[in-house]
């Protein structure tokens, strides 16, 4: 992928999910005063500008939030989980400011009083499927 | 963008009524509707005429999803006999049916309509409870928040995580707003659980020794709540008893303009506060332990009405989860950030508290049809402030009242304030 076709993708959810399938987590940045997005925006809020660019972010960050679920959405549900296996989805706090939910790995989530807000965390993409059928989902893992 | 904001005139509550709330096969949202507007005319003193209502505003989230039946308003209106009326929808989540009544007010103080008939209905025992959660789901920023596993009960139990974090609450603290929300529902006919939880765990034991089962050693109510297997963990640290149930139901208030009151009532409710206000998905929100849009809400409301937080004697708010309830005591001013856990836990917001929160039981015990909701929270109001509250009655006057009603997980909240003049 060059530069070039990197930044003339559309600031929608379809341009970030295929920056996602490239393990890629962007950020869309308002070239006008600086701040950056994630989820991505076409139009800057604070200024309201429409010059926005995509850049690519550190991916790291601190967690900011978190449950444990024991009964999911069926995709989750096809992923095998369930209440014998649940899983933890969370709310990261990225070094840049932007916040993201996204599923959160490398804890245990059996014992959840042992996951720490403030934990650092870092980018993680999370596979499931093969071949057109693969998705990739945004994860952060504890550090 | 200014804040201060009057009505164009007075606008009354003058009929409130609502249909019970439950799982009702056989019942589709038309029907309870039906039942809602039956009840609002048993409630206007001086009788009601239906045919000087003018116009509906229908709080509705997703018949859609939930019915297969989209553009309900206009049945709606067909079946209580009011065609060819304007029906309007009004959709905000779970704040459709306090934003319906925001609807009614402003087309009333506008100098539209004097007579306005404001609805809410939610039909959602058709589908199964996994069906409920997805359905419910899209009410999230869905390319955003849903692929992280998210479900409704996991978003509220994030806040908590954030909260606990924050303030020290522990998930005990959240069981004294169940408790205290179903020993309320316990004192509501219409409620979709009217049962303490004492006698919901008692109901457990007895059921178990029926069926020759082993005999749950629970002894208090605590025992139970602690328990996976009488309360299991949905969404740690969320359990099943911190989370509204799976209802249908509808609710209906009549409001006119003040001067023509009279006409129905010599006992109307006036409202005379409305804030509402928008926000982001829950990630995109600097904290996460308050409901940003609640506090503009509340504020707009509560300087339209020309009141403040101690004025108010009782308040219904969006308790879909326990935690949104500890929050809402806190984002309406009630109580300092992180006290609210603590006011619930030494009874300040039980019903002869210093500031009685949901005496109807709330989403939580009373049931959460999501497009009724915020229209029975009214309907509440109208009845404590009115002395008709029988055996939930608070004892304190009360000539201020509030209702707080959240979509989603805070990208909507609409607050009234209302008055009792006689
Ligand atoms: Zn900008």
């Amino acid at each position: 992928m060059s530069e070039e076709t990197t930044t003339v993708r559309p600031f929608t959810s379809a341009a970030f999910d295929q920056f996602i399938a490239e393990h890629k987590l962007m950020a869309s940045r308002c070239i006008k005063c600086g701040e950056s997005y994630v989820p991505p925006r076409a139009i800057c809020p604070k200024c309201h500008s429409e010059e926005m660019e995509w850049v690519e972010t550190s991916g790291k960050g601190k967690l900011a939030a978190f449950t444990v679920i024991y009964s999911g959405p069926t995709f989750m549900v096809e992923q095998g989980f369930d209440r014998k296996n649940p899983y933890v989805s969370g709310i990261v706090e990225l070094e840049e400011g932007a916040r993201m939910s996204a599923r959160i790995t490398g804890v245990d989530p059996t014992k959840p009083n042992e996951i720490k807000i403030d934990s650092p965390m870092t980018v993680d993409f999370v596979e499931f499927g093969e071949g057109d059928e693969k998705k990739t989902y945004l994860a952060f893992r504890m550090v | 963008m200014p804040t201060s904001r009057k009505l164009g005139r007075g606008v009354a509550m003058v009929g409130a009524g609502m249909s019970r709330f439950g799982a009702f096969a056989g019942k589709n949202s038309r029907d309870l509707f039906v039942e809602a507007f039956k009840e609002i005319k048993k409630s206007v003193d001086k009788e009601l005429d239906p045919s000087l209502i003018e116009t509906l505003y229908i709080g509705n989230f997703s018949s859609d999803q939930f019915e297969h039946q989209a553009h309900i308003a206009p049945l709606l209106a067909d079946a209580v006999g009011l065609l060819p009326r304007p029906a309007t929808r009004v959709e905000d989540a779970c704040a459709s049916g306090g934003v319906a009544l925001r609807q009614g007010v402003m087309a009333i103080a506008s100098g539209l309509y004097d007579v306005v008939l404001v609805g809410g209905a939610e039909k959602m025992t058709a589908l199964n409870t996994a069906a409920v959660t997805e359905a419910l789901a899209t009410a999230a920023d869905v390319p955003y928040e849903i692929p992280a596993g998210f479900t409704f009960p996991g978003f509220y139990a994030a806040m908590a995580s954030a909260y606990m974090h924050r303030y020290g609450m522990k998930s005990k603290h959240l069981m004294n707003v169940a408790i205290k929300n179903h020993d309320n529902a316990a004192l509501n006919p219409n409620a979709q659980f009217g049962m303490t939880i004492q006698n919901w765990m008692e109901g457990r034991i007895a059921s178990a020794v029926k069926k020759g089962k082993p005999k749950p050693t629970w002894s208090t109510i605590w025992d139970f709540l602690h328990d996976e297997s009488g309360n299991p963990t949905v969404a740690w640290p969320l359990r099943l008893f911190d989370c509204s149930p799976i209802t249908d139901g509808a609710a209906a208030i009549l409001l006119v303009a003040e001067e023509r009151a009279h006409e129905f009532t010599d006992h109307p409710i006036h409202i005379i506060g409305s804030g509402q206000a928008s926000d982001s998905a829950l990630h995109g929100r600097p904290g996460l332990t308050t409901i940003p849009a609640a506090k503009i809400a509340a504020s707009q409301a509560y300087e339209m009405a020309g009141v403040t937080r101690d004025d108010i004697r009782i308040a219904e708010v969006h308790d879909c989860f326990t935690i949104a309830e500890v929050i809402a005591s806190e984002d309406l001013g009630f109580f300092a950030p992180g006290e609210g856990f603590k006011a619930a836990e030494d009874g300040m917001t039980a019903r002869n508290g210093a500031k009685p929160i949901n005496t109807s039981g709330g989403l939580k015990a009373k049931g959460h049809p999501v497009g009724a909701s915020g229209v029975a929270q009214a309907v509440e109001v109208w009845k404590q402030m009115r002395g008709q509250a029988e055996a939930r009655q608070v004892e304190m006057d009360i000539p201020l009242a509030l209702t707080h009603n959240v979509g989603a997980t805070g990208s909507t909240c609409v607050v009234h304030v209302y008055e009792r003049r006689n």
